[in-house]
């Protein structure tokens, strides 16, 4: 779809500052005439053979014009390479307001497809919500919100420089009217797949497909992206790695059936998990079920997204868990590489977890970009061929037999689906749903001879006069009303809140305070929610320990302790917790003592200017004094000192008298002096020091010279106060002491 | 009812067929069951498809609640409460959302009913 459209009204707000946080009050102005500028889904734009740093990609899209690189960036010219795919993050707060501001730093890690999940029981509602309410374990989807979100999407999009897919869910009973209501906020993306509704949701099955039809016509009308629900099924059966030939069978009738309403299958994204996680053997067993999914539905999107089933409390295990499912989006395909936070197992995402998260993927992505131009599957070997080949053969024999049983609704009738059986083996395990039953049975109707819906993009027998057909003519459907809301976003109406205490308006005046005084006080999920977490190592046995946990938790001043993760590290000699709690401290930036950041120079920058100038240092511990580990920190390349840099250091030992430092100094004709002084009895480094100082300016060199001086008692403070130009204390790294020489010599034009 | 894997027992029949032939296979039977599926959607009509022609219409959410609702009672979203919406709006000669809002304020149902019956 076109990116050309008008920038939207509503409130228009400047470009966002990377040194602000988000205003959402602001965001909030004028939000009923707010329009999206932009609609349908956005590809990453790839760039083949990218030259970034000192290497070429094969598998990257165009780069952010600002965002948060690795960690180990920094060792390779700070590069922050995009995968190819988009990234999706799933965000699930309760409140909009404060996930905002999570997308923003998900977007600045590399996300760029926000899922937004609905809170519980929106799915079962019979009409639309509005206003702001708070939900659980995510939002309730409303006109307001999905515009205000969009809003803010459209400034982050900006500041990071890459556009973003804001998407959520037309799913439940009421898909029609959410596909017309997101199609018209320009919501790019959504799940929309009917037997999420009649096998997870119970809501009946003929008006689940009979609505999914028009629902997903109106997404097609402004090219939103599909995402199907058949991943559920291996979130749900008992043995996951049973239901891949099932697993086939649902992506390819919501395939088909969205194809046949309608809809381009590049539009389609098929919902897939590698079924199963150590210690079973899960790349084996996963492999053969991607690649078969891969052959069968070459034409459709691959949203990759990662395990669940089989998450625990535990972090670390996720993560590597999500690491070897990216390994297959790799070895195979991904167009959409969706995440999982690692704290799914534990609680609702936390922010920073939808960043590690966001990380895990682009780490691993970008680690193993074109890894496929040198290990490729081996199509011909015994167990990958005769897998692959049985998977589709035993999808094939489940859609022969539902075909026998009399079609779609007899087969869930029957149980079929959700059958922890690998077909046509059966569990009789699977989930049963009746034609006549479940949420709003008895709700569809068969259309007359006269129906008509007056307005475009409709699906099914309209009887509309001759040439407003969709496509037909000039003419369309909406000219019989002067315009629908698809044709003319001007018509589209926007109810404001409903509910005078539930809404955004109301809990951001909760923290205003805070915000206003520009209080911190930690948090995790909402603004000033308090939560924080303690790690601690306990050596006792596990039940123990937990208990012992929430006694620390406690003497630490931490409210609604609990233990969220507890791993054993042997029965009797100790246990890793993990506790959360509430803390319920504020503090103010304006009484913080925060010295001066102090500079450091990159690696090349030194490096560059130590060669430029051939600097030279002599060093030595001074004085009756043999300690010399302090000192070889600090010049030794090994331990990253001055060496790495190319600085020529002459270590002339322990307990040499300063003369003899200052002698040596002029002899190698060298720019710095560093002297180590750690005993300090009788103010003996002090004495050295001033010593040292008073010979440079007696031999007429001190200009010429850097006398640095370290140890365990110095501080900068004193050394200078001493003669010194700097002194370094506990701590102390060879980067400290070559960024201080470098920025020095410059200053003095040394 | 719980049964054995007796998948080498029935795939005999898909043993002669290509990769190719298996994968086509595959789509037919999957065209073959969603096509049921395609006509029941084209031939039928819902609450919330209804609501969703109001809504590009123009009405609001709750206006579409109560129109809808109210067709239903009066057995006429088999004709399409846009229909309904449409022909108050040429009776009043006013836009489709002003006629929405007159009729989930109960105004209008005579005017409905002289078209398709029902109660006034």
């Amino acid at each position: 779809m076109s990116d050309q459209a008008p920038r939207p009204a509503g409130g228009a707000l400047p470009p966002l500052d990377p040194n602000e946080k988000l205003d959402v009050a602001a965001l909030l102005e004028g939000i009923e005439s707010y329009r999206p500028r932009r609609k349908g889904w956005h590809w990453r734009e790839q760039v083949p053979e990218q030259k970034l740093h000192k290497f070429v990609y094969k598998e990257t899209s165009k780069g952010l014009k600002n965002s948060i690189p690795l960690p180990a960036a920094h060792y390779f010219g700070d590069i922050d390479p995009q995968p190819d795919c988009v990234v999706t993050t799933e965000i699930a707060s309760g409140r909009f307001e404060d996930d905002l501001r999570r997308m923003r730093m998900a977007a600045w890690h590399g996300a760029d497809h926000m899922m937004v999940i609905r809170t519980a029981g929106q799915s079962h509602m019979d009409g639309l919500l509005e206003g702001t309410p708070e939900g659980v374990g995510g939002i309730a989807v409303t006109r307001k919100q999905v515009r205000a979100t969009r809003k803010a999407l459209d400034l982050i999009e900006d500041e990071v420089g890459r556009p973003i897919n804001f998407h959520s869910y037309v799913s439940g009973v009421a898909g029609p009217e959410m596909a017309v209501m997101f199609a018209e906020e320009g919501v790019n993306g959504a799940h929309q797949d009917p037997q999420y509704n009649v096998l997870y949701r119970n809501i009946n099955m003929y008006r689940s497909f009979v609505d999914a039809a028009v629902a997903k016509h109106v997404m097609s009308s402004v090219g939103m992206a599909q995402i199907d629900g058949a991943h559920n099924a291996n979130a749900t059966a008992v043995e996951a790695w049973n239901v891949m030939p099932e697993l086939l069978v649902q992506h390819a009738i919501n395939s088909a059936y969205s194809v046949s309403v309608g809809m381009p299958k590049e539009d389609i994204c098929l919902s897939t998990v590698p079924p199963d996680a150590a210690p079973a053997p899960c790349m084996r067993m996963d492999l053969p079920y991607a690649v078969a999914l891969r052959d069968l539905f070459g034409e459709y999107k691959m949203r990759a997204q990662e395990n669940t089933r089989y998450m625990e409390a535990d972090g670390r295990d996720a993560t590597v868990s999500h690491v070897m499912n990216l390994m297959i989006s790799r070895l195979t395909s991904a167009d959409i590489q969706s995440t999982i936070t690692p704290d799914e197992g534990r609680n609702v995402p936390w922010h920073y977890n939808n960043v590690a998260a966001v990380n895990t993927a682009k780490q691993s992505l970008v680690g193993m970009d074109g890894l496929r131009e040198m290990v490729k599957l081996d199509r011909d070997a015994p167990e990958l061929k005769a897998k692959v080949r049985e998977i589709k053969e035993r999808a094939v024999l489940f859609l022969e037999a539902m075909l026998r049983e009399g079609g779609y609704f007899a087969s869930v009738e029957e149980a079929y689906f959700v059958d922890s059986g690998i077909y046509p083996e059966t569990h009789d395990d699977g989930i049963a749903r009746k034609s006549d039953g479940g949420v709003a049975a008895g709700t569809i109707v068969e259309r007359a001879a006269d129906y008509l819906a007056p307005v475009c993009h409709h699906f099914g027998e309209n009887h509309l006069p001759d040439g407003l057909g969709d496509g037909e003519g000039p003419g369309k459907p909406c000219d019989l009303i002067g315009g629908c809301t698809l044709c003319d976003a001007e018509k589209v109406p926007f109810i404001d809140e409903l509910d005078p205490e539930d809404n955004v308006t109301a809990r951001l005046a909760q923290t205003a305070d805070l915000r206003a005084q520009g209080l911190i006080r930690p948090e995790v999920e909402w603004a000033a929610d308090g939560w924080v977490v303690v790690t601690m190592f306990l050596p006792a046995a596990p039940r123990v320990a937990e208990f012992a946990a929430l006694e620390f938790g406690k003497a630490m001043n931490l409210q609604d302790c609990e233990v969220i993760n507890r791993q054993v590290m042997h029965p009797a000699e100790g246990t890793l917790i993990e506790l959360k709690g509430r803390l319920d401290v504020v503090v103010d930036p304006a009484t913080l003592t925060i010295p001066p950041e102090p500079v450091v120079i990159s690696d090349a920058e030194i490096r560059a200017f130590v060669t430029g100038k051939k600097l030279k240092c002599v060093a030595a511990t001074v004085g009756e004094d043999e300690h010399s580990v302090g000192m070889r920190e600090i010049i030794d390349i090994k331990h990253g000192g001055l060496e790495k840099w190319g600085f020529a250091c002459e270590y002339l030992g322990t307990s040499v008298p300063v003369e003899k430092v200052l002698d040596a100094a002029i002899e190698h004709a060298a720019q710095i002096v560093l002297i180590s002084t750690i005993i300090t009895h009788g103010d003996m480094h002090r004495n050295n020091m001033e010593k040292l100082a008073d010979l440079a300016v007696e031999k007429g060199v001190r200009d010429k010279l850097l006398l640095i001086s370290g140890g365990t008692q110095v501080t900068d403070e004193l050394a200078r106060s001493w003669g010194m130009d700097a002194g370094f204390g506990r701590r102390a790294k060879g980067i400290g002491v070559a960024s201080f020489v470098v920025k020095t010599m410059r200053e003095r034009g040394m | 009812m719980a049964r054995e894997d007796t998948y080498l027992q029935i795939r005999g029949h898909l043993d002669a067929l290509s990769d190719e032939q298996l994968e086509a296979r595959f789509w037919e039977l999957a065209q073959q069951v969603v096509d049921p599926l395609v006509e029941l959607a084209r031939t039928h009509t819902s609450p919330s498809i209804e609501r969703s022609v109001l809504m590009r219409m123009g009405v609001d959410s709750l206006t579409c609640m109560a129109v809808v609702g109210e067709c239903e009672k009066r057995g006429l979203l088999e004709h399409g409460c846009g229909s309904v919406v449409l022909c108050c709006a040429r009776e009043w000669s006013i836009p489709a959302p002003e006629a929405a809002r007159r009729l989930a304020a109960g105004e209008g149902w005579d005017v409905v009913a002289q078209k398709w019956g029902g109660a006034a």
